[in-house]
């Protein structure tokens, strides 16, 4: 973004009047303020998202496309109104290209079982990175252990850098998808997914998107980017858990047979043979969750309401900010230095291991992740066996990432 | 609070955790097996050397963990050798369960564990209770043979 909008959206953010949205922040661990920096492992939900829940579960909940009577009309009506709110939020063509799932795993299993596993043949390639959440990994494995897929991956720099050159070199005439995440959630990196999805492109290959760490950081729109597909997931969003989208071009999820069979998503049912409903019942079996994804809208519309480019300008002010403190923590590495990156830091620190890192200063009040993240390749490539991550969120503040940075003293004092 | 954080980091255990006793592998072992934390982060391989009346003749381990894991480890490492499975496998469960019970029991009478109450202090830490038990899960799955452990089976 510009300067001037920069400024611009750095003056008008509240942060105090965003925190008092947020119910759980006025709660006190061990005696102190809440500080909690684990956005990236699940983010708080504002007022606004629970009372939505609440207000359908009190007034209109019922299951939903199945009813003919009027409470079950205005479930559904919530419901279906989520899903055009989540495809305004990501700029889709149509609501038929917007799939309700669990969470992102779920969302990139199901890539896996219905497109990989029936429209990819044997010998086809599926390129991922080192840098990928364990869930952007294991499902291509299977994959390639079933149906004899070919799988590679692209290493990002020792900085935590993704270079689009690595990943032309490793592209064949063979390569038919690439599955990779929009942002790292160990390191913050920002993958360049619009040029990543014009070379797939040029070469004949789809592009799958993981954006659980990116939606709530960045504006994601799909038809701008061009992936292929496009994941994310509630609760890191505000919103709540159990609830995540696929976004899929139509001609693609047309093509693919369902994931999971039940329910909701057939036409007709013999004992011989079912026939398939339309996108993007298709892919949704079985009783959605219901409540799940109204919330999701409301987190949507709350996000939207704010506005991501002030969210942006505001993290990345903390991000600057958080570094320049650490990094006058003595024996504090901090892993991932890209130019590019979200509001994630991950460190390590000499002579202290993360578990004890995140129990001392958890007695400050202070909320952090410990271990592998769910990304043990990236561990192995850092040359790290784990690191301690702090990820900051709309309603974090300076003074938070003060805290934390005296938190880390305290570490200090006990493993000199 | 600072009390428990005070009672879990102790000299003794800073101690093991920067100097661990036996990190290496046993150079004639006969057992081997990998533990991992699923509180994720740490890895720990134990080697030991079992002689053919089931005593353990020599333990030692490596690895990469937790101040807690890591002293847990070495500790282990130098009571377990000279004890039967049997022995091995009932200090253990004797270990597991002063590191989880709610009592204030006085353990100075058991001789193997008084040595391990400088560990005791993980009760206070219910998370970290995984850090501390991981090496001896990782022992028993060698004594059995098993070549993986978690703290989960």
């Amino acid at each position: 973004m510009s300067q001037a909008q920069y400024q611009n959206d750095m003056s008008t953010y509240d942060v105090n009047r965003i925190r008092a949205d947020f119910p759980i922040l006025s709660q006190e661990v061990h005696g102190k303020p809440l500080t909690f920096l684990d956005n990236g492992a699940s983010a708080q939900k504002p007022r606004q998202v629970i009372d939505a829940m609440r207000s359908v579960y009190e007034t209109e909940y019922a299951n939903v496309h199945r009813g003919a009577y009027q409470l079950s009309e205005r479930a559904t009506e919530r419901y279906e109104g989520a899903r055009d709110i989540v495809q305004r939020f990501l700029n889709a063509k149509s609501r038929q290209e917007i799939v309700f799932a669990k969470n992102v795993t779920e969302v990139i299993n199901l890539v896996a079982y219905s497109y990989a596993r029936c429209v990819l043949e044997p010998g086809d390639e599926v390129i991922i990175t080192d840098m990928e959440h364990h869930s952007n990994i294991v499902p291509w494995q299977l994959m390639r252990d079933e149906r004899g897929l070919v799988l590679k991956y692209v290493s990002c720099t020792d900085d935590g850098e993704f270079r689009i050159e690595d990943l032309a070199k490793l592209i064949t005439p063979k390569t038919k998808l690439i599955s990779l995440t929009h942002v790292s959630n160990v390191m913050g990196t920002v993958v360049p997914i619009k040029e990543v999805a014009k070379l797939a492109h040029e070469h004949g290959a789809k592009l799958m998107v993981d954006g659980a760490q990116a939606v709530m950081h960045m504006p994601v729109d799909v038809q701008d980017l061009d992936c292929d597909f496009y994941a994310f997931t509630g609760h890191k969003i505000y919103g709540p858990s159990g609830i995540g989208v696929l976004y899929g071009k139509a001609e693609l999820l047309d093509a693919m047979p369902p994931f999971l069979g039940g329910g909701d998503m057939i036409l007709s049912v013999t004992m011989e043979k079912s026939t398939w409903a339309a996108l993007p019942a298709k892919f949704e079996a079985g009783t959605p969750p219901i409540a799940q994804a109204i919330g999701l809208g409301a987190a949507l519309e709350y996000v939207s309401g704010i506005g991501l480019e002030g969210i942006a300008a505001h993290e990345i002010d903390l991000l600057n900010y958080a570094t320049q403190q650490l990094s006058s923590i003595d024996g504090l590495r901090i892993i991932g230095t890209a130019p590019n990156k979200t509001s994630v830091i991950s460190f390590t620190m000499d002579g202290a291991h993360p578990h004890d890192i995140s129990t001392i200063i958890d007695q400050a009040g202070v909320c952090v992740r410990a271990g592998h993240h769910c990304a043990q390749p990236l561990m192995e490539r850092m040359g790290v066996p784990a690191t301690t991550r702090a990820s900051f969120g709309m309603y974090n503040t300076r003074e938070e990432a003060d805290t934390l940075v005296a938190a880390l003293g305290r570490v200090r004092e006990i493993f000199n | 609070m600072m009390d428990d954080l005070r009672e879990l980091y102790q000299e003794v255990i800073l101690d093991h955790g920067k100097d661990p006793r036996n990190f290496r592998k046993v150079e004639n072992a006969n057992r081997e097996a990998t533990g991992y934390n699923p509180l994720c982060g740490d890895r720990l391989v134990v080697t030991l050397c079992v002689d053919e009346n089931g005593t353990v003749q020599d333990a030692a381990f490596t690895g990469n963990g937790c101040a807690i894991s890591m002293a847990s480890a070495s500790m282990m490492t130098e009571i377990v050798r000279g004890k039967t499975r049997a022995e091995a496998e009932d200090l253990f469960q004797r270990f597991h369960e002063m590191c989880t019970t709610d009592e204030d029991v006085d353990f100075t009478d058991d001789e193997d564990l008084e040595k391990l109450m400088v560990l005791s202090g993980v009760r206070q830490f219910p998370v970290r209770v995984k850090c501390a038990t991981l090496p001896w899960h990782t022992m028993e799955a060698a004594l059995r043979g098993e070549s993986e452990a978690s703290t989960e089976r």
